[in-house]
């Protein structure tokens, strides 16, 4: 489990825990982009170091050493460190990256969503293969299945945030983004409108119900 | 001539009006320049102060201090405010105040165009601080997305404040883009060659080289939809062929060189002040040009990094996240050079030094924290959450407020020619760099934790609520600090102790001119032969007053200042520059008028203040000029020029260069527009094309070889110093030619192209069309003046600069004419 990568609790922090957290990831996306973040908090404090040790130090009165000019300076820190750092990185996130796009899987689940000011329209597949059920502010999944969802808006721009689950992916209209979602764990989980929409962004929100698969296929009525 | 006369001459000579006329009238850089700063400042504290609204909004779970219609508006205008009345305005009075005085010149390259950006500045900022004012400010982010900012989803006036005026503001950056690069490139001190430029010099010409691409997407974006939202033209919207992902484009294309847009004025300044500080040259000089031009070129292709989570394919995703950490490079060398400088010098801890290590510490964490939202997989996380508010605020304040700060203090002296007394600098850096921490630093965890941006109000359950009161004290606490700042500068001003003429040490020329900067500058111009002139000579400054140096005389009422060859820096001819005139205020003036019926929807009073508009501009450019050739005259000891229009490349045909360059830039965003439409909208293609137009196309092309034709022979025959009649013939010639090429667009648009408010694709193709009968209108005019002039005999063999750049004016008319009926006549096929 991506989770025991990051011993949130070891680290002291036990405020990033909350419904909206990054931090508190509860699906394989939001797992590996938690822990890149860990990964280039502890790189950013490192090179912080890199540069206000030596910024602190040439305040201090010292023996006039032999200049290393722009070899050591420009080239060897500017050029070569900077460069080293971000090729590591990027490579990094390139592979976060892949586990969090929509590849394709086994049994994808696909549920569409629409915004509009200020609600939530989702529509999952219901028993038979024309059957949609319509649920407005609450979206349901089914828990360890990959879910495709799609994205639109019909008034003005959106975005679908679910943070504990995945990434944002915006509600344009005329436009559908397909956003991979994996819920880990039955429960309730929170999302809202990323995407400044006009008076009514702050309540533009939404839950996010993740059933177990018993419970998935009572909601759908597609009984085992 | 004692030192003393030719001061009193110069002044006279430079000087603006006496008396209140003189408000209106001045052009000189150092009043100009000192306007921007101060009025830069003013809009900086307005913005400020709409802050301070938004923390105390902020500061507790469920406030009802404000509503979303006042929160929104406060966040819209403080962004827009920061941006475009504060950032950049400043950037361009620094350098407008510094420019001619580093260079070793007596003023910029075009004092009236200066003036007439003022203007449009105080105008436009204006309409948009009245709108705040009474309520009626812009609410739709600073970034105006569509649909939310169209007429359905805001249908009052609010967007219309924000299009109209911001793009009135963006006139005078346009003005200042072009006028620097010309400044920069050509009007130097003798010797100066590019590699010898001050560093600053560097970085403002790159910058204003961005301005220049940069700011026509923009300008396109905002007239598409201000068009959209006054007559119903469709480009963003989605059932008639638009697409808001347009202006999406259109907006970062411009929005994200904006930011290194204000970065690098900045870091020019700390590339000027931190050796100087640390009592050493800075090493690397051609590598920090290297890297200053690198993130230049860089900073044009990661714009999609805003865009993130638009659904772009993940391909495209990679590349653009490549792109964005790319810029991290040249960004460290610069860091490093700064470092290493430090190390290898002997820091002193002065005030400017102090606000330089705020810059350190506060820039280096938000360039970290920028590396990190380039990665695509972290941005879909934070992307529209406070820590995106805190990474930002990170890199301008880091990058733009702490080193103007240190700026502030190493030019009072200069600009004001004293220096502080009280300790208070000191005491305002740390407030300011507390309470700026205090604000922003755990913002980064609000945004982990969830917050987003541009909400009004939370709930105490999400566990922001100790994070926000921390982040509205701190803000507070730097309110305070910018204050103190402001009384310490006031006390500096009018208490200070009295300035040594070069109190730091410094080797650039502007601390070699006399304290308190006369309005000519320099009485003569230097010689130049390091990059250091000053640190060569420490006597260069009573030489130059004497008049030792180039052009050290009063002649004949004129301002003359020196033009070089951009590169090698030798004296190539003297410029004469215009005096004080009332041209830019009244411009300004119709311009305005222009603006606001636009945004009063007085449409029928609009191509009014256009005739306007235009007729200043016939008298602007017909004053000036003579009826008698100059020949060569003295510039220095046994040296001889000629004046600018009697030698290639004046000033005239670089403005001409570079307008025609920002010009191109519109129109490629625009058809980029049409094949980004066209490729990506849903509603394509449409239903009703263009009619194919072969007889236009054809009556097109003829004019275009009769008005390429018909230049080209007036400018042989004024070369040969033929008579009126053999300059006049061809130049009526080339005036037909033009005209035919009108007359082919206009039957082109009524005959043959549908309406425009059908679908996007004939609204493209009308402002299309537009464009070409603009430039060609502009062309007319422009073959008209040169005719005019001609027969009043104000074009000779040696004067006929004009024609060179009537010229270009032709020619970019015809071959956009051709394109825009070339453009339509395959759009109608295919």
């Amino acid at each position: 489990m991506q989770r025991s990568l990051v011993p949130i609790s070891i680290l002291g922090l036990a405020g990033c825990a909350g419904d909206l957290s990054i931090l508190d990831p509860a699906g394989p996306a939001a797992a590996s982009i938690a822990q890149l973040w860990w990964v280039m908090l502890a790189g950013s404090a490192l090179l912080c170091a890199v540069v206000f040790i030596p910024l602190g130090l040439a305040f201090r009165r010292r023996p006039k050493a032999r200049p290393r000019g722009t070899r050591f300076w420009i080239i060897g820190l500017g050029l070569g460190m900077t460069g080293a750092v971000l090729t590591a990185l990027m490579i990094y996130a390139f592979f976060v990256g892949l586990r969090t796009i929509p590849l394709p899987a086994p049994a994808v689940v696909r549920i569409s969503a629409e915004a509009d000011q200020y609600n939530w329209t989702f529509r999952h597949p219901g028993a038979g293969p024309e059957d949609v059920i319509e649920v407005e502010g609450i979206l349901h999944l089914p828990a360890g299945r990959p879910v495709d969802l799609s994205v639109s808006a019909t008034d003005v721009i959106h975005a679908f945030w679910a943070p504990r689950l995945a990434g944002k992916i915006d509600a344009i209209p005329g436009h559908d983004n397909i956003l991979r979602l994996v819920a880990d764990q039955p429960g309730i989980y929170r999302g809202q409108c990323a995407e400044y929409c006009g008076t009514g962004h702050s309540a533009h929100v939404f839950s996010v119900v993740v059933h177990s698969p018993d419970s998935w296929a009572r909601f759908t009525g597609q009984e085992p | 001539m004692t030192a003393l006369q030719l001061h009193k001459d110069l002044s006279r000579i430079w000087g603006s009006d006496k008396g209140w006329c003189g408000i209106f009238t001045t052009v000189n850089h150092t009043t100009i320049g000192k306007r921007f700063i101060v009025t830069a400042l003013f809009y900086f504290g307005v913005a400020g102060i709409l802050s301070m609204l938004i923390r105390a909004q902020l500061a507790t779970p469920a406030s009802a201090f404000v509503g979303p219609d006042v929160y929104n508006q406060l966040f819209t205008m403080h962004g827009s405010i920061m941006m475009f009345l504060f950032a950049i305005p400043m950037f361009e009075g620094l350098a407008m105040y510094l420019l001619p005085k580093m260079l070793g010149a007596r003023d910029m390259a075009f004092p009236r165009l200066s003036a007439l950006g003022w203007w449009c500045y105080f105008f436009g900022g204006a309409i948009l601080l009245v709108a705040l004012l009474v309520g009626a400010a812009p609410d739709g982010g600073w970034f105006m997305y569509t649909p939310l900012s169209d007429k359905v989803h805001t249908p009052g006036i609010n967007a219309d404040v924000w299009l109209l005026g911001v793009t009135f503001v963006e006139i005078s950056a346009m003005c200042a883009a072009i006028e620097i690069i010309t400044s920069i490139l050509i009007l130097r001190a003798p010797g100066m060659r590019l590699d010898r430029m001050p560093l600053f010099a560097w970085y403002l010409l790159v910058t204003a080289g961005m301005m220049l691409f940069a700011f026509p997407p923009l300008i396109l974006g905002s007239i598409l939809l201000e068009i959209e939202r006054a007559f119903g033209w469709p480009f963003y919207s989605i059932d008639k062929g638009g697409d808001p992902l347009l202006w999406q484009h259109l907006f970062w294309l411009f929005g994200h060189p904006e930011v290194y847009i204000i970065f690098l004025p900045a870091a020019g300044a700390i590339s000027t002040i931190l050796p100087v500080m640390a009592r050493t040259p800075i090493i690397g000089y051609g590598w920090i040009v290297g890297a200053i031009l690198s993130l230049a070129f860089l900073s044009f292709g990661l714009w999609v990094h805003h865009m993130f989570t638009t659904g772009i394919p993940s391909m495209a995703l990679a590349f653009f996240s490549a792109a964005s950490g790319l810029v991290a490079i040249p960004t460290g060398v610069q860091i490093f050079a700064w470092l290493g400088t430090l190390w290898e010098g002997r820091p002193q801890l002065k005030l400017p030094m102090l606000y330089l290590i705020g810059f350190f510490v506060v820039f280096v964490i938000g360039g970290l924290t920028g590396v990190m939202l380039a990665m695509v997989p972290f941005d879909v996380q934070a992307h529209d959450t406070a820590f995106v508010t805190a990474h930002l605020h990170y890199v301008l304040v880091g990058g733009f407020v702490f080193p103007m700060l240190a700026a502030a203090y190493y030019w009072l002296p200069h600009i004001i020619g004293r220096l502080g007394i009280f300790r208070l600098g000191e005491a305002a850096f740390w407030m300011i760099f507390v309470g700026f921490n205090l604000t922003f630093f755990l913002m980064h965890l609000t945004g982990l934790l969830g917050m987003p941006r541009r909400v009004e109000t939370y709930s105490g359950e999400t566990g922001w609520a100790w994070l926000n009161l921390i982040s509205s004290i701190g803000g507070f606490v730097m309110a305070f600090g910018f204050a103190l700042f402001v009384i310490d500068v006031g006390l500096q001003i009018f208490l200070g102790r009295q300035a040594s003429r070069n109190p730091w040490g410094a080797g650039t020329l502007e601390w070699s001119m006399p304290r308190g900067s006369p309005v000519y500058n320099f009485a003569s111009l230097p010689d130049v032969q390091s990059r250091e002139p000053l640190h060569d000579e420490p006597d260069l400054a009573p030489s130059l007053a004497r008049g030792e140096g180039w052009l050290g005389m009063a002649r004949a009422g004129r301002r003359e200042t020196l033009a070089v060859d951009p590169v090698s820096g030798e004296a190539r001819s003297i410029v004469i520059l215009p005096g004080n005139s009332a041209f830019p205020f009244v411009m300004a003036c119709c311009l305005a008028g222009f603006f606001l019926s636009m945004l009063f929807s007085l449409y029928p009073l609009a191509p009014v203040f256009l005739v306007g508009v235009t007729v200043i501009g016939w008298m602007w450019l017909w004053k000036g000029g003579r009826t008698r050739d100059l020949g060569v005259i003295e510039a220095a000891d046994g040296k001889t020029l000629p004046v600018h229009d009697e030698a290639p490349q004046p000033p005239a045909w670089w403005a001409t260069t570079l307008a025609l360059a920002a010009s191109g830039t519109l129109l490629v965003s625009l058809l980029f527009g049409f094949s980004f439409l066209w490729t990506v909208a849903p509603a394509w293609p449409p239903q009703i094309r263009m009619e194919a137009a072969l007889g236009e196309l054809i009556v097109a092309a003829a004019g275009l070889v009769l008005a390429g034709l018909g230049v080209r022979m007036a400018t042989t025959a004024v070369r040969q110093g033929a008579g009126p009649r053999a300059r006049g013939l061809p130049l009526l010639m080339a005036m037909a030619g033009q005209a035919l090429g009108v007359a082919a667009l206009i039957s082109t648009l009524i005959l043959r192209a549908p309406p425009p408010s059908g679908h996007a694709y004939a609204a493209i193709l009308w402002i299309l069309f537009c464009y070409a009968i603009f430039h060609g209108a502009l062309a007319l005019l422009g073959l008209a003046f040169v005719f005019l002039r001609g027969r009043r005999g104000y074009i000779s063999a040696r004067r006929s600069a004009a024609i060179q750049s009537v010229r270009l004016w032709s020619d970019y008319g015809s071959v956009v004419t051709l394109i825009a009926l070339g453009v339509g006549m395959i759009s109608a096929v295919v």
